[in-house]
């Protein structure tokens, strides 16, 4: 099949406009990915048609509301090539999902003196949630380096690990430098070392395959507007074994199976971690977005994507005075770079001039940026819209970032 | 170059951004604050030797930023050596009115110091890029009163 990129940005609205009088390359994907009409469409249908609260009508619109959302659930199972669906517990995002394991099984099972052990290419979320728990419980955090062409050496995660370590929790696709992590190999050396995985799927999610089992992940997460889908909805897998060990994270409606004031029992999981009404259209529209994925195929995706990561990263390195930041050997969807004599911002604030848009700055990664030596990045990241004329727009609003500040 | 940026990149700032004037440390500055604009990572330290009739003698910053944040601190240190407190006070108001899009009176200011926060006013048509342009000034507010961290967020 030809993946044909024209039909499918027909697909986003939003691509459709000029911006300061260019037509809009949309170079900041990583950031969050625009909107298809397919889940803009279910999502306002079902607003408009379908609503009511989930799992507690007697009424036909509750009903239909808990079926359309609990039909997402194996839906995401699918999607991660995950066993069971009650092994996926809808969270806000992410970030929510990540404080959910560090403190639900985090703050259980760890002690003083436990160690975790991430990378030093971690986005925020997946390094201030460990260390609220450090200041809890005073676990340790260990930092696996990463080397200059932004890679995660297998040798340098052995060397992290010990007697002490709990839990390895790693980005899969880091968000700044686009590496790939080798996640299967890792997941290995840490169960070896007697270790749980944690898998940071914010990057990965929309721009690789995801099969969790293969990778053997303890937990994956992922935030639905990195693919399409919503805001404010994302997704925890954890192995059912796992979860069922798990006391809750949040208490109140919907994840209890009886109150009385000297006693509460609670659901199961997924459900146990599910207090309060959720997002329940946006659930909806993340089924929509995973629907509208996985008809174009995550393999034509990534294949796309790949070619567009090549094309951008020989446009930029043809223009004297860019540094490319991150050459890892497998990269996804991701060229970060910087400008000998201008700053990231100022890159930024021309290009968008220029209709370019992208993102500049420290990506929320402020230890990677000192790790590299770094204060910032201009980072220019790709969907599955992204066609080579965003890439020309970039490489001409680069040069005309030449032309002004040489 | 359009002529919206070359409203906000002007020559002089582009002139400061490269070269920035008075960019070293005062040893024994009688005050410092660091600046931070956690959205994109400026960082600069600010110094300054104000005497007890309240004249700024000497002020001087380093740090990295944006164009608009090294140039609009460069620039800043020049216009304020030997100014009072007092003045300097008015032109940060000038300052922040100009670049905000509100009217700006520079009645009685240094015409010197009202040409160069022109050239920094471009920066009213681009929003997200007035705290590039306030983050020094906002540093020696904090350094007037020895605060030690100062963020434009």
């Amino acid at each position: 099949m030809t993946y044909d990129v024209e039909t499918y940005r027909k697909d986003f609205p939003a691509l459709a406009q000029e911006i300061h009088g260019h037509p809009l390359a949309y170079l900041d994907t990583a950031a969050s990915a625009l909107k298809p009409r397919a889940v803009i469409d279910a999502m306002s249908r079902f607003l408009e048609r379908d609503y009511a609260n989930i799992h507690r009508g007697v009424h036909e619109l509750s009903q239909r509301s808990t079926d359309m959302y609990e039909a997402v659930r194996p839906m995401i199972r699918d999607f991660i090539s995950a066993g069971r669906e009650e092994e996926i517990v809808f969270t806000h995002g992410a970030t929510d999902a990540a404080n959910l394991v560090a403190q639900a099984w985090g703050r259980t099972f760890l002690k003083t003196g436990d160690e975790i052990v991430i990378t030093a290419l971690e986005h925020h979320a997946n390094i201030v949630p460990w260390q609220l728990l450090r200041e809890q419980i005073g676990i340790v955090l260990r930092v696996v380096p990463v080397t200059p062409e932004g890679e995660v050496r297998i040798e340098d995660v052995k060397a992290a690990l010990s007697d002490r370590t709990r839990l390895v929790a790693f980005a899969h696709v880091s968000n700044v430098l686009g590496t790939i992590l080798p996640a299967k190999e890792i997941a290995a050396l840490a169960h070896d070392a007697g270790a749980l995985v944690f898998v940071d799927g914010a990057q990965s999610i929309s721009h690789l395959p995801v099969d969790v089992r293969d990778i053997d992940a303890d937990f994956f997460v992922f935030s639905g507007h990195k693919i399409y889908g919503p805001t404010g909805i994302g997704a925890l897998y954890a192995k059912q074994k796992i979860l069922e060990s798990m006391p809750p994270y949040q208490g109140g409606g919907d994840m209890i199976a009886s109150v009385t004031f000297e006693k509460t029992t609670f659901k199961d999981p997924p459900f146990r971690f599910e207090a309060g009404t959720p997002p329940i259209a946006e659930v909806v529209g993340l089924g929509a977005a995973l629907r509208y994925v996985s008809e174009i195929g995550m393999d034509n995706i990534a294949a796309h994507e790949d070619e567009i990561l090549r094309y951008a990263t020989e446009a930029l390195s043809g223009i004297e005075g860019v540094r490319i930041v991150g050459t890892a050997k497998n990269k996804s969807g991701i060229v970060s770079f910087i400008m000998e004599h201008a700053h990231p911002h100022d890159i930024g604030t021309v290009l968008d001039r220029s209709g370019v848009a992208i993102r500049a700055g420290h990506h929320c990664a402020q230890p990677l940026m000192e790790h590299l030596g770094l204060t910032a990045t201009a980072r220019a990241s790709f969907g599955l819209y992204t066609n080579k004329a965003d890439i020309d727009a970039l490489a001409a609003a680069v040069r005309k970032v030449r032309e002004i500040f040489g | 170059m359009s002529d919206d940026l070359r409203d906000l990149y002007q020559d002089l700032i582009l002139d400061h951004g490269k070269s920035p004037r008075n960019f070293r440390v005062i040893e024994g500055a009688n005050h410092e604050a660091l600046g931070h604009n956690p959205l994109c990572g400026d960082k600069i330290n600010l110094y300054a030797s104000i005497d007890d009739a309240g004249v700024i003698r000497d002020v001087s910053f380093q740090g990295t930023g944006c164009a608009i944040s090294v140039a609009s601190a460069s620039m800043m240190t020049e216009m304020l050596k030997g100014k009072t407190l007092q003045e300097a006070e008015k032109l940060f108001e000038y300052l922040h009115a100009s670049c905000t899009g509100k009217n700006a009176d520079e009645a009685g200011l240094d015409e010197d110091a009202v040409d160069r926060i022109k050239a920094l006013s471009g920066v009213r048509d681009y929003p997200v890029r007035v705290k590039c342009a306030t983050l020094a000034w906002h540093t020696l507010q904090a350094a007037l009163k020895d605060k030690k961290n100062v963020s434009t967020e």
